[in-house]
Parts: structure tokens; sequence; C-alpha cells
């Protein structure tokens, strides 16, 4: 089963380095990792997908926290949450082909950002499975290029990971 | 009133202010400013060794001797890679160091500078935390941070990468009166529920042991652990590191487990329903195959670490927080309760492998490296006050079983990592840190010459350390595993070593030849006798093997317990 943890963190130069190294080294299978700033400054958040059939959780959740810098790791697999990861896909496209491409998009919700003479770029910003869905449905057009972000996620309604408790507590 | 500094004044300044009273290390370029100004502060000494592996283990030495931080520094590039060892040392037992090291002038990081390397990005893994700095405003903050998460929650290595250009900057230093980690905050307390799931599994136990390890060292819990024991009549298995931590003399008092565990009490872990595991990370030199780990206990586990809690055996009561502490916590509501058939029993498999284990053989004349062990503890526990500095292999094993271990921190070894050559510089570290006590080295043949330069460190010291090398003209214990796993080809491990008498004497330290055990008393006590340092080479027994074993991979029930070749 893959578990989403969110990880809080000081931004210091190199924390996303001890983060992957840690992975590396004790060995445990990672899926994705993203990590961006917060809307607390110094405080960087790290969505990380883990295959908890591989690898225990709770062992990576306490191996994340002796990093000095980790403020917070939390398993948010179970909280009901929104998991996003983003897509931008190259699609072969000549104009004969142009119509039924739009409207699969139209249905996914995907964004055209770029049109040139026989390409499309899509982006779809959507839950992973669904990103999944688009990407094979696309697939027989011709996929000339591909870039996927790993998954970003955040707790529904009042449950907060917000970054700030954590500075005002030091 | 304001007063610039330099960015070393500012570190050694630091220094001071962390307590600290001396260092060992080895200057270099990057590390000069440094350097510059530390006799501008005689309150730090420093100790020049000969090589910057021998200051990373000098200052666990002194760590592990004195509970203080130790420190040690070197210069970049070659400097600080020389360290490695002694960080990773200090890692895998929890040795609260700080080790500083030089680094290029911010402007070369990243150019392939003369002496330039990576230091912060392969010490990474090796240390509880490092740093670079490349400002001299972060200097003092840095400092302070780093000896905070050195000596704080469970100990370890902390590497300050200090860029030549701040330590050469100068500015008016502002000293931050408190640390500021707001990721960093160690559990000391136990959870009290926890604790007391933990009193009702000691109470519902039939057979239950206690395993100390090196978190008791740590926590100096040497009073409640005794304490503990003696309320509940719990027997007491000490690891490598923990030993000491429960006088050995104590009717309750089982020894080592593992690998090279008495029989009694491999046997006592298989058949337990009960570990109580006070500070010890179930090595795999303890555990031996996980999977058929003590197959019907229950497992209490205390550590400050909450990491080592379920990463090598699950755990039924998990306990994060001081050793001490949580005995305390624990003492206040647990009743007293008996284990005396269950310590019979125990005491019953002990007396029958009692003398195969100790190969107890008055009538040979091989000189056995055991006849060492047996008349050195006899003498250096009537002598006062002293410390042991083992090396790595066979003899560090010998030294663990045979040795009547009485107080905490008298065994000073490299239990994690296993690192050859640690012996002689941890000594110097050790004397350093009790000038008053006898500092013992024992080593092989084999570790001894892997920094036996430090000989000249401890002639320009001046420190009276005794030496032993137990000499079988072997990598002692790798020979054993060929003999018992690889056919007995003996690829790599004969060895020639140097005249170590003349060795000694080459360095000005008197030395001395042992070839027969009627000699060993009198070679001991002339360690005692003779001011200063003094070298004794004990030509033991080619092949002899450490009893009882269990081979690697192979679960702590199936012991090797006497070799063919010596039994009588």
């Amino acid at each position: 089963m893959k578990h989403t943890l969110v990880a809080l963190m000081q931004d210091h130069p190199g924390v996303l380095n001890r983060v992957a190294s840690l992975f590396r080294r004790r060995g445990f299978n990672i899926e994705s990792l993203t990590v961006g700033h917060t809307e607390t400054s110094g405080v960087s958040r790290m969505t990380i997908v883990v295959d908890g059939s591989q690898t225990s959780v709770e062992q990576v959740i306490k191996q994340l926290y002796r990093l000095i810098e980790v403020l917070k790791v939390s398993d948010v697999t179970a909280d009901p949450n929104v998991a996003r990861e983003l897509v931008l896909l190259k699609v072969h496209a000549p104009p004969s082909r142009r119509a039924e491409l739009n409207s699969l998009a139209d249905v996914f919700g995907a964004k055209i950002v770029d049109v040139a003479h026989d390409s499309l770029i899509f982006e779809l910003s959507a839950g992973a499975d669904k990103v999944e869905s688009f990407i094979e449905l696309v697939r027989p057009f011709g996929i000339r290029e591909m870039v996927r972000t790993g998954r970003v996620a955040m707790v529904r309604g009042g449950g907060a990971h917000g970054a700030e408790a954590y500075v005002r507590a030091a | 009133m304001s007063e610039t500094r330099t960015g070393a004044q500012i570190m050694c300044e630091a220094l001071i202010r962390e307590g600290v009273e001396i260092m060992f290390g080895y200057p270099g370029g990057a590390i000069m400013p440094f350097y510059h100004a530390l006799p501008e502060y005689p309150e730090l000494k420093h100790v020049l060794v000969r090589h910057e592996q021998a200051a990373g283990h000098a200052a666990e030495g002194y760590a592990r001797a004195s509970g203080k931080v130790g420190v040690c520094v070197a210069t970049s590039g070659p400097g600080a890679t020389n360290l490695v060892t002694a960080l990773a040392d200090a890692m895998m037992d929890s040795v609260p160091i700080v080790a500083i090291t030089g680094q290029v002038a911010a402007q070369f990081i990243g150019k392939d500078a003369f002496q330039e390397t990576d230091v912060t990005g392969i010490t990474q893994p090796i240390t509880k935390h490092n740093y670079l700095v490349t400002e001299i405003d972060d200097l003092a903050a840095v400092f302070k941070e780093a000896f905070h998460i050195a000596r704080t929650g469970r100990p370890g290595p902390v590497l300050i990468d200090v860029a030549k250009n701040a330590q050469q900057a100068r500015t008016t230093p502002r000293w931050p009166e408190s640390v500021s980690l707001p990721g960093y905050r160690p559990t000391y307390e136990g959870n009290r529920r926890q604790v007391r799931e933990a009193i009702k599994l000691i109470g519902a136990a039939q057979k239950p042991l206690i395993l100390a390890g090196r978190g008791v060292q740590l926590s100096g819990a040497f009073a409640e652990l005794r304490e503990l024991a003696e309320r509940t009549g719990m027997p007491v298995i000490t690891t490598l590191l923990g030993i000491g931590c429960f006088p050995e003399d104590h009717p309750l008092a089982l020894g080592m487990p593992g690998m090279h565990g008495w029989v009694h009490n491999n046997r006592a872990i298989q058949e337990c329903d009960l570990i109580l595991n006070i500070g010890s990370r179930f090595d795999d030199r303890v555990t031996g195959k996980t999977s058929s780990f003590a197959p019907h206990a229950k497992i209490i586990h205390i550590d400050i670490d909450p990491s080592e809690i379920g990463k090598n055996i699950r755990a039924d009561v998990p306990i994060v927080g001081d050793a001490q502490l949580v005995l305390r916590t624990m003492l206040e509501e647990l009743p007293p309760r008996e284990c005396t058939a269950w310590v019979r029993h125990i005491h019953a498999i002990r007396d029958e492998h009692l003398h195969r284990q100790q190969y107890h053989r008055p009538d040979t004349q091989m000189f056995m490296p055991h006849d060492v062990f047996a008349t050195f503890t006899e003498i250096v526990n009537q002598r006062g006050a002293y410390r042991v500095c083992t090396d790595v292999g066979q003899h560090q094993m010998w030294a663990a079983q045979l040795i009547d271990w009485l107080h905490p921190h008298t065994q000073i070894t490299s239990g994690g990592l296993g690192t050859m050559g640690f012996a002689l510089p941890a000594a110097i570290g050790a004397q350093m840190a009790q000038p008053g006590e006898t500092v013992w080295v024992i080593a092989g043949d084999g570790g001894f010459q892997m920094n036996m330069q430090e000989l000249a460190t401890v002639v320009q010291e001046g420190l009276p350390v005794k030496i032993a090398i137990i000499n079988n003209g072997y990598l002692g214990m790798v020979r054993q595993w060929q003999e018992l796993f690889h056919d007995r080809r003996y690829s790599a491990t004969p060895m020639w070593s140097p005249d170590f008498i003349k060795v000694a004497e080459a360095y000005g330290i008197p030395g001395v030849r042992v070839t027969h055990q009627s000699q060993v008393a009198d070679a001991i006590n002339a360690a005692y006798d003779t001011p200063g340092p003094l070298l004794i080479e004990f030509q033991v027994e080619r092949e002899v093997n450490v009893y009882p074993m269990v081979a690697p991979g192979a679960s702590i029930g199936e012991m090797i317990t006497e070799s063919p070749m010596v039994e009588v």
C-alpha cells in the first residue's frame, strides 16, 4: 500500500539532499518526493510517497525525525486529503486529429498550453489515477515528451499542517 | 564595549564557552587561521597527533572516559577525510564529539581548489548533524548548536566545516543565549502509561531478563539499574558497550550475549518470556538471526532514539526516553518480585559450560591468550582505578569475556563500527581525561599496526599509557572465520610484524616481551611500577579461537562452544 507523508522542514541548504540520502542508505523504497516552499518563510514542505509493503513507514518517519531540520512528519494516507500531481504532455497532433484530442482534454479538464503545427502540449493537474488514465488515452496519438511531478497532498477541512506553529514554538 | 574578533578567535572563544579544555588535531592550510589564534587562548590545550584518524579516536576516548564532548580538528581535504573513520565510529557508538575542519575559502568552493573536498557531503551519513560555515556571522551560533546537538538526546558526532574566509574575517561577535532548533526536541521522560504497561509485563513474566546497553552508560543509570535488578530479581545481561554498567561480581550479573556471548545468556534469551531492553539497539551481533531471536519473549524497549525501537526487533512496549529517567519513573511503582528458580536455571547452564568456555587448562604448556586476561583482571582490579581501551578482534572479545568488569566506563572499545586501530589513540584521549588512572591499551598485532605512529603522541605528551599487544601472528578473528567457515584457507591473514619491543624503544618507550604464562604477572606489575608508558608484547599461541561463537547469520540458539583444535 502506498503511503503519503507530509514533512515540514527548515529550508536550509542541503536539506533535500539529507532526506534523499537517508532514503537511499536505509534502503527505503521511495515512489515520489516533491518539495517546495510553504506559507511560512524558512519552512519547506515535502510530500513523500512510499510503498508501505516494501518499506516500514513507521521506520521512515522515525528516521526522518532524526534529521535535525525536520520539524513535523505526518502520514496523511488515512486522512481525507486532496492529492494532486501535474503532468505536461507533448502529443503528436496533426490538424486532422486535433478535434479528437481537444474533446478528450475537455473531459479531463486538461489545458492546452502550447500549439505547434503538428503537436500540442497539455497540462493536467489531477489525482494520480486521473493523470494515469489521461496519459493512457492520449498515448495512441503518440507522446513525444512527458514530464510529471510527484504527488502533493493537503488534508481536507480544519486539520492543518501549517508551518507557522513549528517556527513559533522555537 | 564591543571589540572585533577574527572568525578564528570566535571559534576559540566558542570552544571555551562550551567548556572545552582539550582538543586533538593536526594543522594544515585551510585551518591555519584557527591555529594562528590558538596560542592566544592558553586555556585550550591542543594535542598534536600523527594522523587525523587518531585525532578523532582520541576525541572519542576523551569523551568516552570523561562524559564530556571530545573535540578534534583537521584541515580541509585529506585532513578532513582522515577523520571519516572516527566520525563513523562515534556515530555507531553514540559518542559526543565535535569535529572542526577547515574548508577552502568560500569563493573557491565548488572549483576543485587545492585540498578542497565536500566534507559535509561525505560526512552526512556518519554525523548526527554537520555544518558548512562560509560567513563569519554564523560561527558563534553554529558552535553553540553543534555542542548542544552532540551532547543531548542520543549523543553523537557533529562536524563543523569552516571556510577559510570565515576564519579570517573580522566581526563583533554576538553570542547567542539559547539554541533555536525547532526540529530537535529529544524526549527524556518516558510515557507513564507505557511504563505502567512495562511494570505489568514484568510482574506477569516467569522468566524475565534485563538487556542493558550503552544507553545505560550514557544516561548514568547505574544505581537505577541495580535497584531495578535487585527489587525484581531479574538477571542482567550486558551488551559489549553495556559492559561495566552492572558490576560483574553481582549475583544477578550474567555477562555478554550474542555472537561471542556466553552460552547461558543466549540460552536464557531463547527461553525467556520477557526482555527489558534498556538502551541497547538490538545489534545483529547481539540478536543473531532476528527471526528466531527470543521467540517466546515480550519485548519492552527503552531508548532515547525512537528510530531504534522496532528497527531490528519489534517491541511490545516501546518507551522513548532517557534510561535513567525512565527507570526512576518505573521504580516509583514497581513492586518487588523474585526470579529465584529462573536465575538458578540459568546458573545451572552456566556451570555446565563454564570450564569449556574459559579453557581453564593449567596442565598445558601452551601460552594461551586466556592466561593473559585471567592474570590481567586479577592485577588491575587490585591496583586501583583503570580504563581499558581495547582494539578490535579476538583480544577484544576475550577482554569482554574474561576481564571482571566492575565499574562503568572502564571498558572503552569500538563496538558498532569495529574499528581496528582504535585502541591506542582512544587511550591517549582517555588518559588525558583521567590523568589519575591507569589507562591500558589492549590491541592485537594487526590493529596496533594501524595506528602505532601514535606512540609518538604518547611520548610527546608524556602520557603513562600501558600497552599490551596480544600477538598471535595472524589477523586472528579473520583467521578464525577462515578456519570455521572458509575451509581453513588462510588468505592474507598470516601477518609479519616488526619487533614491537624495538619499535617501542625507537619511540623512547620501554618494552617487555612475554612468551610464557609464568611471566605474565611480572610484566603487568612492571607496567604499574614503571613511571610513564610501557609496552608489553604477549606472544601467545597462534591459532586459538574465541568461543563460544554464533556463526554469522545463525540463530543465537545455535552456538559453537568448543574448538576441535584445542580440545584437551
